[in-house]
């Protein structure tokens, strides 16, 4: 031991050193053995799971939305449409950093506080690795100048999408609807599979109620994209089917006169083809731009249509429940032959009140002093006397008027194609009871009597009655979709009055033809220059109270308080063709005020698109003119 | 087994004594070796220009590293082994100044400072540190009598120690590791006792949770705890390992093909010029790929340690044997690492990944063992 410590023992120090070196052999062998067996784990058995796992990398499953479908008006004019629109998108999960990345593009494209609020937002509901929108509507410009910084912002990408447009703006707002962006309410709805490539979702309106047929079915595509998510080239593709075109009743040229006839005025005309149930038109004023729904409207946009006193987002036409006023005297005339409680010869006295047996209250007429010593059904309806139809309302009762209203479609909805209808009120003693907790008095029959009282109707109940009364006698649900590509869409029938004799009907249909163009029909100021036999019958209804004995005094009255006009009216006479509704808010005069709208609408209709630039032929308005204000100052 | 057994078994003995020197002996070139170098080497700028996606620009600029590299390896193959152990000293005070240098003027790059910049030039002393470390334990080792007692074996822990601790400070683990693991290897060929290694091992062991608590920094921590549990991050340090395992997993035992590999060509593996190159290999050439490399590892590395053991010096037997098991090390960590044996420590793979500073220490390794070579067959002649 020593002499090792003092000498090198060569030939000592060879034989550990060798026996070490064998050792080390034997370790790296073992070490090597040790990453032969991890790569063969890793390659051999484990090969199945990294094959997929590095397919799953490459390869993705993306949904191709469908094309939405087109909406056309009768004559083939487009009322929606899908124009290409580009669209910013970020994916968040191949961003580094989302504040970095916003940055650097709020550098090379303006972004807006509002932009960047509600791109949080849809992020927080994103799908993983989804596209999730920054901005839409990106010019040329912005997109050139974000290609060229594109290495900058892996993630951002450019999406070029179709968006919803409606050229015809206000024109069909309600009528159409409008699409926007899926809630997250609908999230949880609607198919997940259909959806996956969609962004937008009818909301309301036709784009509602024709969603499904709408849309579409999706299509996929296999592709291969690198790790920055960049798409290299397309695998496989399955085209997605697209949403249905469908025709619409409508006539766009009919809607745009029907919606200048309510310009600057509050209410709606609902035009429908008495013999198919086809809407001819439907407007409710005033509009609104749809457009601003597609991608998100503006708070501040939001905020002036919301408050806006003249309601725009309301749409009149289906959710405005109006008193029917003097437009349901026609009905209950009929009612009146048809239980045999009156002929058309029968004579009321009218003293320009009614009052019940054993009670003092005087039901005044709006005529003061009355129409007559007596009238007949003709006359009454003609000259829209109230006497005559207090005696008869409280002769049939209400029993009988509820459920001959009823077969005229009001008090329940009618069933169009659209959202939100409502149903209108055609009250009854099962009605009373249930929802007021009272018995019917008999004072309520009597104002039912002149469609006053409890009686409420939308514009489009009005214009179903009235195609009953044309149609003599057949309850169609009202469509607006007319075909699907080439398969037509036929209203169905929900009833038809058969047991009411012909000299009925024609009682009243002669009735309210003089309306029109009898010397003392309320409505006489628009038959000057009538090509057509046109019967109709106006209607004024009353927005508050008057207490028995007072003068109503429109200047005395509040512009919001004034009467509601209404008119409808179908032609021709003979041979109805349409149906017209017609409702203006605080109006006052039915046939001076709502009877011209209607005019203008059936003249569009019936005489078609005039060969002049002006529109309108210049007599149509000249009589409304000449009407006195005091001939029908409350009918 | 006598001295006169030993010397017989000598190859190629007969031959260098009746032919005169032919000029790879003349250059101490060993011919075999450098072969197997200079397949690997070609192997590597296969797999570098896949991996660049066929940047023939990359691999060009990887040509002229090797070829400067070999040069110098020639070079350094004519030094006598007793030349480099006089040098052996000095060298190791130098390298120890130039760490403490980088430590304090460093030039960072990711967070670390490894760089010392001289005159427009940048170069890492921990490259130096790796063969000047093992040179200065063999010096130390080989003037005293073998096995090392246990005073001389501290001296030499002391002498591993210093510069570890420097290149720790960096803050380089991975390296520093390799390079204290170079002078273990010295120690361990000089023949330490077993004792003292089984108690090293004991307190390592009793080591290992105060330095996980206030050694390491945390990306180091992150860095193991990401290998435990990958799937704990998928994007974000758990991104590589997982890229990499799918990477090579995906090559099956066929491969992809040659510029075929998907993981790498779409950009999913990071790093797959540097030190992610072997998933590259290993997605496109498969387990039979692997198995080559592993093979043509295994020749380099035998043919390295004959010559080591033929060495008639300790130093140069020490020495060499030291660079050809570190060597080893290289693979086994970067191929544990990028298929997620190992924790990820930024080691490249030797001759394969993209790189020039590695390459020439790596090469300056060979050339000397290639003097070692040469040497031997001197004292044959």
């Amino acid at each position: 031991m020593r002499r090792r410590q003092q000498l090198k023992n060569t030939f000592y120090e060879r034989r550990v050193y060798r026996h070490r070196v064998t050792i080390s052999i034997l370790v790296v062998m073992v070490m090597t053995m040790i990453l032969v067996g991890r790569y063969s784990q890793l390659q051999i058995s484990d090969y199945d799971i990294y094959k997929t796992q590095s397919d799953r990398n490459r390869i993705q499953l993306l949904p191709i939305a469908p094309k939405r479908g087109l909406i056309f008006d009768r004559n083939g004019l487009l009322l929606a449409e899908n124009i290409p629109s580009y669209t910013l998108t970020v994916v968040k999960e191949r961003v580094k950093s989302l504040d970095d990345t916003l940055a650097i593009i709020n550098e090379i494209i303006p972004l807006s506080e509002d932009d960047i609020e509600q791109f949080r937002k849809r992020l927080s509901r994103r799908r993983p690795y989804e596209a999730v929108p920054l901005k839409f509507r990106v010019s040329d410009e912005d997109i050139a100048k974000l290609a060229v910084n594109r290495h900058r912002v892996p993630g951002v990408e450019i999406d070029a999408q179709l968006v919803r447009h409606y050229p015809q703006g206000e024109l069909f707002a309600h009528m159409l609807g409008y699409v926007g962006r899926i809630s997250e309410r609908e999230v949880d709805v609607i198919d997940p599979v259909n959806y996956s490539g969609t962004h937008y979702i009818g909301k309301i309106g036709l784009e509602k109620y024709y969603e499904e047929l709408l849309h579409g079915t999706v299509g996929y595509q296999n592709v291969e994209s690198n790790a920055h998510g960049r798409i290299l080239r397309v695998l496989e593709r399955h085209d997605p089917l697209p949403g249905g075109d469908i025709t619409l009743n409508v006539d766009a040229y009919v809607q745009q006169v029907a919606y200048e006839a309510l310009t600057n005025q509050r209410g709606a005309i609902v035009a429908m083809d008495p013999n198919t149930g086809g809407i001819i038109a439907m407007v409710s004023a005033p509009g609104y731009d749809t457009n601003l729904f597609v991608n998100g409207i503006s708070s501040v946009d939001y905020n002036a249509l919301q408050n806006n006193p003249d309601l725009p987002l309301y749409n009149r036409a289906l959710q405005g429940q109006y008193p029917p006023a003097s437009t349901i005297k026609p009905m209950w005339g009929l009612a009146g032959l048809h239980y045999g409680v009156v002929t058309p010869a029968t004579r009321i006295a009218d003293p320009g009140w009614f009052s019940l047996p054993d009670d003092s209250r005087r039901y005044r007429d709006w005529k003061r002093g009355g129409h007559g010593a007596t009238v007949n059904l003709e006359q009454a309806v003609v000259q829209s006397c109230d006497v005559y139809f207090y005696e008869l309302a409280y002769k049939l009762g209400i029993d009988r008027l509820h459920s001959f209203g009823t077969r005229f479609g009001l008090g329940d909805v009618t069933g169009i194609d659209n959202t939100n209808e409502r149903a209108g009120l055609m009250p009854s003693r099962e009605w009373k009871e249930q929802s007021r907790g009272g018995h019917w008095y008999p004072g309520e029959t009597i104002n039912v009597g002149i469609g006053q009282g409890f009686m409420l109707a939308t514009p489009l109940q009005l214009a179903v009655a009235t195609s009953v009364v044309a149609s003599r006698g057949e309850l169609r649900a009202p469509r607006l979709l007319a075909s699907v590509g080439e398969e037509a869409v036929v209203a169905p029938l929900l009833g038809k009055m058969e047991d009411i004799s012909k000299a009925h009907w024609d009682a009243i249909t002669r009735s309210m033809e003089e309306v029109v163009n009898g010397a003392h029909g309320t409505g006489r100021g628009l038959k000057a220059g009538l090509t057509y036999r046109m019967a109709g019958k106006s209607g004024t209804a009353q927005v508050v109270g008057i207490a028995a004995g007072e003068k109503y005094d429109s200047n005395a009255i509040h512009a919001r308080n004034r009467d509601h006009a209404l008119f409808i009216a179908f032609a021709p006479a003979e041979d109805p063709k349409i149906a017209v509704a017609v409702v203006i808010e605080n109006g006052e005069h039915g046939g001076s005020v709502a009877g011209p709208a209607a005019r203008k609408v059936m003249d569009a209709y019936l005489l078609g698109k005039p060969k002049q630039p002006d529109p309108l032929p210049a007599e149509t308005a000249g009589p409304v003119v000449t009407v006195s204000a005091g001939a029908e100052a409350n009918e | 087994m006598s001295n006169t057994d030993f010397l017989r078994q000598m190859p190629g003995d007969s031959r260098s004594m009746s032919n005169p020197r032919s000029i790879s002996q003349r250059l101490h070139i060993d011919i075999p070796l450098l072969v197997l170098l200079l397949i690997l080497a070609g192997v590597g700028l296969a797999v570098l220009y896949s991996a660049s996606d066929g940047s023939m620009a990359t691999v060009l600029r990887q040509g002229r590293f090797l070829s400067v590299a070999f040069v110098v390896m020639i070079i350094v193959a004519q030094f006598h082994p007793e030349q480099l152990q006089r040098w052996a000293p000095f060298a190791y005070i130098g390298v120890l100044l130039l760490l403490l240098a980088v430590d304090f003027v460093g030039v960072g790059a990711k967070g670390a400072q490894r760089w010392l910049g001289i005159g427009g030039f940048r170069f890492q002393p921990s490259e130096l540190a790796k063969l000047v470390l093992p040179m200065a334990v063999a010096w130390y080792l080989s003037t005293h009598p073998l096995p090392p007692s246990i005073r001389h074996t501290l001296i030499s822990l002391l002498l591993i120690f210093l510069p570890t601790v420097l290149i720790v400070m960096q803050p380089d683990l991975g390296t520093s590791i390799l390079i204290a693991t170079s002078g273990i290897f010295v120690l361990f060929l000089a023949g330490i006792s077993w004792t003292f290694i089984a108690s090293c091992f004991g307190l390592v062991g009793l080591m290992a949770y105060p330095m996980w608590e206030y050694v390491l920094h945390d990306y180091q921590r992150q860095r193991i705890l990401t290998l435990l549990n990958p799937e704990l991050d998928k994007l974000g340090a758990g991104w590589n390992i997982i890229q990499s395992k799918t990477a090579i997993g995906s090559g099956g035992f066929e491969g992809k093909g040659w510029l075929q590999g998907t993981q790498s060509h779409l950009d999913f593996l990071p790093e797959s010029h540097t030190d992610f190159i072997i998933a590259v290999l290993a997605e496109e050439f498969g387990l039979r790929g692997v198995l080559l490399l592993l093979l043509l590892y295994g020749l380099i590395i035998s043919r390295g340690l004959w010559i080591a053991s033929q060495a008639k010096h300790c130093f140069g037997r020490l020495l060499g044997g030291s660079i050809i098991l570190t060597f080893f090390v290289y693979v086994f960590v970067n191929m544990g690492m990028v298929s997620g044996l190992l924790p990820v420590v930024g080691v490249p793979l030797p001759l394969v990944s993209q790189g020039g500073t590695s390459l020439v220490t790596l090469l300056v390794g060979f050339g000397v063992l290639m003097g070692i070579c040469a040497d031997e067959r001197l004292v044959h002649q």
